[in-house]
């Protein structure tokens, strides 16, 4: 179990995962120290994964290209979905792999330099796997937002300096 | 050509005004003169307003405001603040919630009437009660009390003439709140003296370290109670103007009046608005209550730290630190620390005489903004010989 400031911690470092040990130790009036064990805690307990920083990618140009590919697959008895997914997730390129509910089973979601890279990763790659029944694959056209960022972030304080 | 209201025109303008005109020319400004939330209006909140100005409400509504909503807002005190409310008798939606307290006063003071007003308070009060034919009569809450209210402060000021008292807690601009039990003694005076009691509850919902206790819940309080809020704060709406009071049949009937004269109705779309504001309330009101209190547990020990002793507020989204150990007036100290480093702060006096000595700092800006204003603020506070006052959680 966890407590409520360890769950605000977390739901802190998710949304400000950069902010020091002395700032995330104040905002919640805690010691440093006890901010310390909890982030080792976490590490230990397989909670907190790592740190890392949000790019905007579309404003420098470089044309990587993302697909989200719906993918049919059928379970094994006894195993379901995990040994085809642990097949597929283990693909460098592929950068999210989800099993889903409805139309298709996993979504795997993959980034490559180039539409010729993401067509060979299916035919050569993902089709052959023998659980694979069937791909459907998308392209990504332009991000608007992500994990809850906008990509054309509206920052401009419309506030006055000063107000009663 | 024939001379103005001498009432009007011998009114002071807000302290405020000379900071805003001043803190508008310059550049690079880091302003914690913000008496309003960071947040941006949520946006279920601001669509359900754009459907309904699709749909063409574009008509009046009620006088007291769409029946939907006043049954919406007894709906929330009750849940909210266990207090209950006849949406049909005893609630007014209002342009905000200055227009709220403006037909409260109209509503009961005679010429003379006496008003207790806990300072430091809000700019609007004074002028307020006065414009209805009212006296102030400022009762200073100490510093040393944490800007809480003491019962025999208040008692001491009561005369045949005292009509009403005047109550915001959590305070703009002190930030203090107080318990059920410290409000009980404010009540009983209420009750020994037979005083009205207008409870501006705007900040109820920005309450970080104990629950919030309605005025009205308080025994014997409801039926001489005026209870003002609104959607300013809590729901991040303050352009929309949005409040409402919740108080019993006789004084509302009374307000009604002043209120339909004055004002018709609250404007009809942002009525639609406030509906959604309050039917999703439980989505945005707690992220909010959340995020602005993890600024405050850092902005008071920052403060503290750069030599600036500050009480813990328990709500709003102020801080009201001391600065008189630097040898200035907090006018003096507001303008110096806005020409030298560029951080606009409010001064003390601009809510009451008992303000000074203190500046208003909301922390209801970003915690990167925050950081820089402190960064800003500790190298302001070299030139004096200070001291960093630890450790203000404990």
């Amino acid at each position: 179990m966890y407590s409520s400031k360890e769950l605000e911690l977390l739901e802190l470092l998710e949304e400000k995962g950069y902010l020091e040990t002395k700032m995330l130790a104040d905002l919640l009036a805690l010691d440093e120290e006890t901010i310390e064990s909890m982030l080792e805690k976490f590490k230990q307990d397989g909670i907190l994964l790592g740190f890392r920083a949000m790019v905007n990618w579309q404003k420098i140009n470089r044309h990587d290209v993302t697909a989200f590919i719906d993918v049919k697959v059928a379970p094994k008895r006894g195993r379901g979905f995990d040994d085809v997914a642990e097949r597929i997730y283990r693909f460098p390129e592929v950068t999210a792999l989800y099993l889903m509910s409805g139309a298709y089973d996993l979504q795997v979601v993959i980034q490559a330099s180039s539409l010729q890279d993401v067509a060979s990763f299916v035919s050569d790659k993902l089709s052959p796997l023998d659980s694979v029944l069937s791909t459907t694959t998308h392209f990504k056209l332009k991000t608007y937002k992500h994990d809850g960022i906008l990509f054309t972030p509206q920052t401009e304080d419309k506030r006055l300096n000063i107000t009663p | 050509m024939k001379s103005l209201s001498n009432q009007v025109v011998s009114m002071k303008p807000s302290g405020i005004r000379r900071f805003f005109d001043l803190a508008q020319t310059m550049e690079n400004v880091v302003s914690l003169g913000v008496g309003e939330p960071d947040f941006i209006t949520p946006w279920n909140v601001r669509e359900a307003s754009y459907v309904a100005l699709e749909q063409g409400y574009t008509a009046y509504s009620a006088n007291a405001g769409l029946i939907e909503l006043r049954e919406e807002i007894a709906t929330y005190m009750k849940e909210r603040f266990s207090v209950k409310y006849d949406p049909a008798s005893e609630l007014i939606v209002t342009t905000g919630a200055s227009q709220a307290l403006d037909i409260a006063f109209r509503a009961l003071l005679n010429p003379g009437d006496e008003v207790i007003v806990v300072e430091p308070a809000f700019v609007s009060y004074g002028p307020l009660i006065e414009m209805a034919g009212g006296k102030v009569v400022p009762v200073a809450c100490r510093p040393e009390k944490g800007f809480r209210l003491d019962r025999d402060d208040v008692e001491r000021v009561i005369t045949e003439r005292t009509k009403a008292i005047l109550l915001c807690f959590p305070s703009n601009p002190t930030g203090a709140t107080m318990n059920a039990d410290e409000l009980a003694q404010i009540a009983e005076l209420a009750t020994k003296y037979d005083l009205w009691v207008v409870s501006d509850e705007i900040y109820a919902e920005l309450c970080y370290d104990e629950p919030f206790t309605s005025f009205a819940t308080l025994h014997d309080m409801r039926d001489r109670t005026i209870v003002i809020n609104g959607f300013s704060k809590a729901f991040a709406m303050t352009g929309w103007r949005l409040g409402f009071t919740c108080a019993p049949e006789v004084v509302t009937r009374e307000m009604l009046k002043v209120h339909q004269y004055g004002m018709m109705c609250a404007p009809t779309l942002v009525q639609f608005g406030g509906l959604e504001a309050l039917r999703s309330r439980h989505q945005h009101v707690p992220n909010m209550v959340k995020s602005y209190r993890q600024r405050r547990n850092y902005f008071i020990q920052a403060l503290n730290e750069a030599g600036l002793p500050t009480h813990v507020p328990g709500g709003a989204f102020y801080a009201f630190p001391s600065i008189r150990h630097t040898g200035l007036t907090s006018e003096e100290f507001a303008e110096r620390l806005l020409l030298e480093e560029r951080v606009a702060v409010v001064p003390g006096n601009a809510f009451g005489e008992s303000g000074e000595g203190f500046v208003r700092a909301s922390y209801a800006t970003s915690l990167e903004q925050l950081q820089e204003a402190i960064r800003r603020i500790h190298r302001f506070m070299q030139q004096f010989e200070v001291t960093a006052v630890k450790d203000s959680h404990s």
